[in-house]
C-alpha cells in the first residue's frame, strides 16, 4: 500500500521509556487502509496502548515515522483528525450527556444551534435519545461507553482509535456493544483502530487482526478476518469465525507468549492491562 | 422533604442536647462547689442560657434601645466587612492558586513565604494594615475596607491550596482527552481543571467564610472601630463583672453571623456544582 493512501502510517517506529531503558515497541511498521478496522492484540506489556497513543500523538516515538491522514500525527492531532475512546469512558460528570458529547465541538468553535443538532443525531446513532439531559453517573457503563463513542465521533474525524473500550464491561453487554459499534462503523465510514486482548472480540469486529508479542512489543503476525459483512450475532457460530479465532490464538502464541499466560479453551484471552 | 424534617429535627436534638450540657454542667458544679483553679460555676462564669437570649431584649443601656437592635446594627456592619473579605480573599486565593498550579518554578519560590503568612498571628498584622491600607483609601471605604483586607488575609490561604490541589487532581485520560482535541492551555484551565478542582475549592471556602468572620471581628479592633461586632466585644468586656450575659450574648450572634456566612458557602456549593454524589458533600 502506498503511504499517501493509507490513513495511519508506521515505519520503524520504535519506543523505549527511561533513559537507554525498556524497549515498549520495536521496529513497528504498519499501514492502515481507509474504513479498515483494525485490531491490536497481545498480552500485557507488548506496548499495544502506546502504540495507539503514538498514533494519536499522545505518545512521542523514540524514533521512526508516524503519518496520520497524510500528515505527521502533531499535525493530524492539531486538525482534529481522530476521536479516541478509552478504556473508562472519562466523560466530564459536571456536564450533561449532551453537553459531554459537544464539548469537541464546543472547542473546535461551533455554533449552538449546530452543536444541538448534531447531538441530536449522534444520541440516536448510539441508540441514546431521551438522556441527553441526564449526568453520567446515572447512566450504566455500557450507557457511558455509548456516550463517549458518541463523543469520539461528533465532528465526523477519518480516524477512530480505541483502547479497549469495552474491556469494563460484562460479557453480554460488550458483545451487543460490539455489533452496535460494526453498525456505527459501516454507517460513519470511519477507520478504527482498535486495542483489545479478547481474541474472539478482535475476531468478530476487524477486518484485519494485528497480533503483538511482547518484551520488546512487536507485531507477530497480520490475520485478514474474512468474514463477511455486515456482521450479527449469528457471525459468532459460524465455523469460519472459529477457525479464525484458533488462528489468532494460535500466531499469538507463537509470538513468545509464556505457558502459562496462555490461556487455553473459549475464545477469550483476559490478561491484565499495561499502564501505558 | 422528608431528608429536610430530619435535619431540622436532627439540629433541634443537638442544640437541646448542648443546651443540657451546659446547664447540666453548671447546676453539677453548684451542687457540688467545683473548683477547677480559679474556675467555679455560677452566674459570673456561666449564666443561665434563657439570661443569654433574655438579655438580648434588655434595654443595651438606661432609656436606650433594646441589645439586639444595637447589635443586629453591629453585625450588619460587621457582615459588610467579612463579605468583601471574603469575595476579596477567595479571588486573591483562587488567582495564586492557578498560578501556582501552573508553575513548579513559582510554587518552589512562593509557597514558604505563603505558608509563613499564615503563622504570623493576625493580631500582630492587623495594626500595619490598617497604617498602611487606611490612608490609600477613598472616603466610602474608609476603616471597614482596611478590615476587609483583614479579613481577605485569613481566607485566600485554604482556597490558595485546595486551588491548587483541586487543579491538578484531574484525571490524568481526562487530559489526554483535552489534548487530542488540541485544546490549549486556557481551554483545559476553565473546561476541565476548574470545574474538576471545584469540590475542593469549595471546601476550602467552607473553612475560609466563618474565618472571613473572624477576622472581620479582629480587624476592627487596630483599626478601632465601634460600629461592628469587635467594637461591641471589646464595650461589654470592659463590663463584664456586672453583665456578663451581654459579652455571652454578643458571643452568640458573632456565632451565629459566622454560621450565615458557611450555610451561604453551603447553598453556593449546591446552585454551582454538578458532580457525582461521590464529588459532593
Amino acid at each position: 500500500m502506498n503511504t499517501r493512501d493509507a490513513v495511519v502510517s508506521l515505519r520503524n517506529v520504535t519506543k523505549s521509556f527511561g533513559a537507554g531503558g525498556v524497549t515498549a515497541l520495536q521496529s513497528i511498521d504498519l499501514d492502515v487502509a481507509p474504513g479498515e478496522f483494525i485490531s491490536l492484540i497481545g498480552p500485557s506489556g507488548c506496548g499495544k496502548s502506546t502504540l495507539l497513543r503514538i498514533v494519536g500523538n499522545l505518545v512521542e516515538p523514540t524514533s521512526g515515522e508516524v503519518v496520520v491522514n497524510g500528515k505527521s500525527a502533531r499535525q493530524a492531532r492539531l486538525d482534529r483528525d481522530y476521536g479516541i475512546v478509552f478504556q473508562d469512558a472519562v466523560l466530564y460528570d459536571w456536564r450533561t450527556v449532551a453537553k459531554n458529547i459537544s464539548l469537541p465541538l464546543e472547542l473546535a468553535g461551533w455554533d449552538g444551534a449546530r452543536r444541538k443538532a448534531r447531538v441530536q443525531e449522534m444520541l440516536e446513532l448510539v441508540e441514546l435519545h431521551g438522556f441527553g439531559e441526564h449526568h453520567p453517573w446515572q447512566l450504566s457503563g455500557g450507557m457511558q461507553q455509548r456516550v463517549s463513542i458518541a463523543r469520539a465521533l461528533s465532528f465526523s474525524p477519518a480516524l477512530l482509535l480505541m483502547d479497549e473500550p469495552f474491556g469494563a464491561l460484562d460479557e453480554m453487554t460488550r458483545e451487543r456493544l460490539n455489533a452496535e459499534l460494526l453498525r456505527i462503523w459501516e454507517r460513519s465510514g470511519s477507520t478504527i483502530v482498535f486495542v483489545t486482548h479478547s481474541i474472539s472480540e478482535a475476531t468478530f469486529l476487524s477486518t484485519r487482526v494485528v497480533v503483538m508479542s511482547p518484551r520488546p512489543g512487536r507485531i507477530a503476525a497480520l490475520v485478514d478476518i474474512d468474514l463477511p459483512q455486515p456482521r450479527n450475532a449469528d457471525t459468532r457460530e459460524e465455523p469460519r469465525f472459529f477457525e479464525l479465532v484458533t488462528e489468532v490464538r494460535d500466531r499469538l502464541r507463537e509470538g513468545g507468549l509464556d505457558e502459562e499466560s496462555t490461556a487455553p479453551g473459549e475464545g477469550e484471552l483476559i490478561v491484565a492491562e499495561e499502564t501505558p | 422533604m422528608r431528608h429536610g424534617a430530619v435535619s431540622v429535627g436532627l439540629f433541634l436534638v443537638v442544640l437541646a442536647a448542648l443546651w443540657g450540657l451546659w446547664e447540666g454542667f453548671r447546676a453539677f458544679g453548684e451542687a457540688v462547689e467545683l473548683r477547677i483553679g480559679q474556675f467555679e460555676a455560677n452566674d459570673r462564669t456561666m449564666p443561665h442560657i434563657h439570661d443569654i437570649v433574655g438579655q438580648l431584649f434588655e434595654p443595651s443601656r438606661r432609656n436606650g434601645p433594646l441589645l439586639i437592635e444595637v447589635l443586629w446594627d453591629a453585625t450588619l456592619f460587621t457582615a459588610k466587612e467579612a463579605a468583601a473579605g471574603f469575595v476579596l480573599g477567595a479571588l486573591f486565593g483562587f488567582v495564586l492558586g492557578v498560578l501556582l498550579a501552573h508553575s513548579g518554578l513559582l510554587q518552589r519560590g512562593f509557597l514558604p513565604y505563603i505558608v509563613a503568612s499564615q503563622t504570623i498571628p493576625i493580631l500582630a498584622v492587623a495594626p500595619m494594615v490598617v497604617v498602611w491600607v487606611n490612608p490609600r483609601l477613598p472616603d466610602g471605604l474608609k476603616d471597614w475596607g482596611a478590615v476587609a483586607v483583614i479579613s481577605a488575609y485569613l481566607t485566600f490561604f485554604p482556597v490558595t491550596i485546595n486551588t491548587m490541589r483541586g487543579l491538578t487532581s484531574v484525571d490524568p485520560r481526562a487530559l489526554e482527552l483535552m489534548r487530542s482535541y488540541a485544546a490549549g492551555s486556557w481551554r483545559v484551565l476553565w473546561k476541565l481543571r476548574v470545574p474538576a478542582a471545584l469540590p475542593f475549592i469549595f471546601a476550602a471556602l467552607k473553612i475560609a467564610a466563618p474565618a472571613s468572620v473572624v477576622g472581620a471581628i479582629i480587624g476592627e479592633l487596630p483599626a478601632s472601630i465601634q460600629s461592628g461586632l469587635g467594637g461591641a466585644i471589646l464595650n461589654f468586656n470592659q463590663y463584664y463583672v456586672t453583665s456578663p450575659e451581654s459579652l455571652w450574648a454578643v458571643n452568640l450572634i458573632a456565632a451565629l453571623l459566622g454560621i450565615t456566612f458557611f450555610l451561604a458557602v453551603v447553598v453556593g456549593e449546591r446552585l454551582v456544582v454538578r458532580r457525582a454524589p461521590e464529588h459532593v458533600g
